[in-house]
């Protein structure tokens, strides 16, 4: 350091970025055997690990009415035994070469994976074929996960951001919509399902030609092909079912809902509407929009309420992306005498991203972390692997990928604003706080100037 | 698995360590000081803390929010946490972003005091309150977190008290505090810094002189009591604590041997066969075949001083009495306790865990993290490359000589949460039905 007058203790200015570097995301090839099964392989060598996922066109967009929960309880009992082995042999099979299998369903897909030590790979793919192909659903499984969903249920009602989060969506969609209800099902639909409705599901779905095994890691495409032949080349299935029943319109009204928790000392707030299917060609201009309104820590919502405010430890908002209209939502947890307050200043962000078009600075910020942050998202090979699974759910271009970051440097202030008029409904949003009726209520009428409901955890309406 | 690491140490006491990795154009920057809240005085409960969220609110160079906005603006994802023995704080950017990364760390370890203000500290306060509600006051079970701790350690230990700090603290916590712990804590000597992911060598040892060599040493933190503590508690400890839940829950924590020490890789494996995954002992007994259980998994804290803690956590089926649960658990601990575990399930565990050790080599941030973790504790970052040998040579022996000296009812403390009076949550019909064999 020099040592003249200035201080030897002055701080270096900040620094300029050096050239990037190139980065591409990893390439990935595609092959499908004769009966329809799809294969995505993308080789990444840097350690000796593979995940797999096994994505099956079978999510709870598929259910029937009446069935909700079937799919995300069919998933689970994939793993409660196949080829002869019951569950806990299955489970021991799989940990003992070192590696955990998950099964689940979402909304639109049901996936089986797992990352392996690549020397392990081959035993973990058998395995996989075996729940996926020979499942067996024993009675007394079948009954245990029902009773384990109806514990889970039980839970989340008393954890006020998951009641939050469950009826926000009851709140959103109309009651006939399969949105409306929790992807794992109610209390009421769990109890009505049995084996017979588990296999039929399994039957009508579980489908060589409606399942992609993707792999990504230590695997090359050769290997990756011959193994899935020997595995699943001789599976044979029925017609893979059609595309899945669009969603129920949503209510075009504003509302707002207390959920009451007597003497809660924090308000767990949802506001939102019906958002977009993902394939939505507004899809980048409307990611944008969301990073500047409450999508990034220095978002507007977060800024105002954590950092100007200290009503919160953490505000956001997010679209949920399915296949089809998922929810918008932003959604924080505020102390219970700030609701009205903390309210208001969200409302004003909204109207405030319809009116007036933002800075460049604002559009930059967003756009330079979506485009920089890129690379850091595919480290690892699970991450890998969900990326080349949503492009098989969304049924995205194959290029998708690679044209990403230049997609989100093209969005413009103006088409910011444009999403944000189209895409936020000031007029529809439903307002749901799971908190302390008798310390919120009159401070929400006050910050939205509409009526408020009080209803308790089942939804039902009680004296305000 | 073996990664390469350098270490050097600045003159002014930084510890540096660094790991080459030119797969991605990604770097991480990682910055441990070995303080937490185990060095909080008395009536400052939960100031580590809310001094970490401090440390995000600018310095001399860096405006009020501006931390996270150039991180991101720069593509980069950042954050800090505060643990008992340690405070970090963390960015992973675009490799060309390096030096910003740097630069930040560097303006707030040398320059923070000038960006301090009583209306920045007043906010961060509300922040940190709202996170302790958010996270324990309104959270189902939400206070074993300080719980748990109280009741394993005793009160004159740096580890038995709160770590997100009462109200009361918090409410305390003066700018004089700030200046006071930023002095005494916030110093090179007290830190390490690791680098990993797509860097040059040498550039990077001029960036690191550049931006820290001017920082002055500190002047030494006070020594923490001692922290030794006997191998058992000596006693079954019990607590119940009703809360607004509507299963019960048992959190039950032995004291086990250091973080680090080779007793601890034994425990750490005997932790893995009682309740890692659904393979596990816990899992396999109380939630599959018995179904008094909702959920069973087990863990250790890691600490490195004094004691760790071994704990089990076990959520009830709805018709489960406390009685049954405690008792299930109780005995499958004395069945560990007096007769061992198999070769078997060491081989299960040991399985498992190396996979994880893997697995969590993969990205560049959590690499710098353990590096950092390994600097920090025990001056030697390349202990992450002989993790896997030290679990590896744990044999079923080992795991059993831990279980008798640790596993006894003599050392066995137990949080159980249970369903408070009139809880609005419960539906008896429901309960009766999820309850169901």
């Amino acid at each position: 350091m020099s040592s003249d007058h200035t201080s030897i203790n002055a701080p270096l200015p900040r620094p300029a970025p050096t050239a990037p570097r190139d980065y591409s995301f990893p390439r990935f090839e595609r092959h499908a055997l004769a009966n329809g099964l799809q294969l995505v392989v993308a080789q990444v060598t840097k350690l000796p690990l593979v995940t797999i996922s096994a994505v099956v066109d079978a999510g709870a967009a598929r259910e029937r009415s009446g069935e909700a929960g079937v799919a995300a309880l069919a998933a689970q009992l994939l793993l409660e035994g196949a080829a002869g082995l019951d569950g806990a042999a299955l489970v021991d099979r799989f940990e003992r070469i070192g590696t955990s299998v998950d099964a689940h369903a979402e909304w639109d897909t049901a996936t089986v994976t797992l990352t392996a030590l690549s020397q392990r790979l081959p035993e973990a793919l058998t395995l996989v074929r075996d729940l996926l192909r020979a499942p067996v659903f024993p009675e007394r499984e079948v009954s245990r996960l029902r009773n384990e969903r109806l514990a889970e249920i039980l839970q989340q009602r008393a954890e006020p951001g998951a009641l939050a989060d469950e009826q926000f969506a009851r709140a959103v969609y109309v009651p006939t919509a399969r949105y409306a209800t929790p992807a794992g099902g109610t209390a009421a639909s769990v109890r009505a399902l049995t084996r017979d409705v588990v296999r039929a599901f399994y039957q009508e779905h579980y489908q060589p030609a409606s399942t992609t095994i993707v792999f990504a890691g230590d695997i090359s495409m050769s290997d990756a092909t011959s193994l899935a032949e020997r595995l699943f080349g001789d599976w044979r299935g029925g017609e893979s079912p059609g595309a899945a029943e669009g969603i129920d319109s949503s209510p075009a009204t504003s509302l707002v809902r207390v959920v009451a928790k007597a003497d809660a000392p924090q308000s767990e707030v949802r506001i939102g509407h019906v958002g977009l299917p993902r394939r939505h060609p507004d899809y980048f201009d409307v990611t944008v929009m969301n990073a500047v309104l409450g999508g990034l820590f220095s978002s507007r919502i977060n800024l105002n309420l954590r950092e100007a405010h200290g009503y919160t430890y953490g505000a956001f908002s997010a679209f949920e992306w399915r296949r089809a209209a998922g929810p918008f939502m932003i959604h924080t947890a505020v102390k219970s005498d700030v609701t009205g307050a903390a309210v208001r200043e969200i409302l004003n962000e909204i109207e405030g991203m319809r009116t007036t078009e933002i800075g460049e600075t604002e559009l930059t910020l967003a756009t330079s972390y979506l485009d920089g942050v890129f690379p850091i998202r595919y480290e690892t090979t699970n991450a890998i692997a969900a990326a080349l699974a949503n492009l098989v759910i969304h049924d995205l271009p194959e290029d998708y990928y690679d044209r990403y970051r230049g997609r989100v440097r093209g969005v413009t202030t103006a088409g910011v604003l444009q999403a944000a008029q189209r895409h936020l409904h000031p007029e529809q949003l439903r307002i749901v706080v799971v908190g302390d009726p008798t310390v919120i209520s009159e401070p929400l009428r006050d910050a939205t100037r509409g009526q408020v409901e009080v209803v308790n955890a089942d939804g039902a309406e009680v004296a305000a | 698995m073996q990664i390469p690491i350098e270490t050097f140490t600045l003159p002014n006491g930084l510890f540096v360590t660094l790991s080459e990795d030119h797969t991605a154009p990604i770097v991480a920057v990682n910055l441990w000081y070995h303080v937490g809240s185990a060095n909080e005085r008395s009536g400052r409960t939960g100031f580590a803390h809310l001094f970490e969220h401090m440390l995000f609110q600018g310095s001399a160079s860096v405006g009020a929010n501006e931390h996270f906005e150039l991180v991101q603006r720069a593509g980069g994802t950042l954050n800090g946490s505060t643990w008992l023995d340690r405070t970090n704080y963390f960015e992973t950017v675009p490799s060309n972003q390096l030096e910003l990364a740097l630069w930040l760390e560097a303006n707030r370890m040398g320059y923070l005091l000038p960006a301090m203000t009583q209306q920045k500290l007043d906010t961060q306060r509300d922040v940190v309150q709202n996170e302790r509600r958010w996270s324990m006051d309104n959270q189902p079970y939400g206070t074993w977190w300080e719980r748990l701790p109280a009741l394993a350690f005793p009160s004159s230990h740096p580890f038995h008290h709160s770590l997100i700090g009462s109200m009361a603290d918090l409410d305390a916590a003066s700018l004089d505090d700030i200046s006071q712990f930023f002095a005494t804590y916030y110093t090179p000597d007290n830190a390490v810094l690791s680098i990993a992911g797509d860097f040059e060598r040498d550039v990077a040892h001029q960036l690191i002189e550049r931006h820290f060599a001017s920082i002055p040493r500190g002047a030494g933190k006070p020594a923490l009591p001692d922290m030794t503590l006997p191998p058992t508690l000596g006693r079954s400890l019990r607590e119940v604590v009703p809360d607004d839940v509507v299963l019960s829950r048992l959190f039950l924590a032995c004291r086990s041997p250091a973080f680090g020490s080779d007793e601890y890789y034994a425990a750490s494996v005997c932790g893995a066969i009682l309740g890692l995954r659904k393979g596990s002992r816990l899992h396999r007994v109380l939630v599959r075949d018995r179904q008094i259980a909702a959920d069973a998994q087990a863990f250790t804290y890691d600490l490195t001083k004094g004691s760790d803690l071994l704990v089990l956590d076990v959520t009830a089926r709805p018709q489960t009495t406390t009685d049954q649960l405690e008792s299930a658990v109780h005995d499958m601990l004395d069945d560990v306790h007096q007769h061992g575990v198999t070769a078997d399930e060491v081989s299960r565990a040991i399985a498992l865990i190396e996979t994880d050790l893997v697995i969590s080599l993969q990205s560049a941030g959590d690499r710098a993290d353990k590096l950092s973790l390994f600097a920090t504790y025990f001056g030697d970052p390349s202990l992450v490359n002989v993790q896997a040998d030290k679990y590896r040579a744990v044999t079923a022996e080992r795991v059993n000589a831990f279980a008798r000296a640790r596993l006894g009812r003599d050392n066995r403390a137990s949080l159980l949460y249970v369903p408070k009076e009139g809880s609005e949550s419960m539906h008896e019909t429901e309960l009766a039905e999820a309850g169901a064999r």
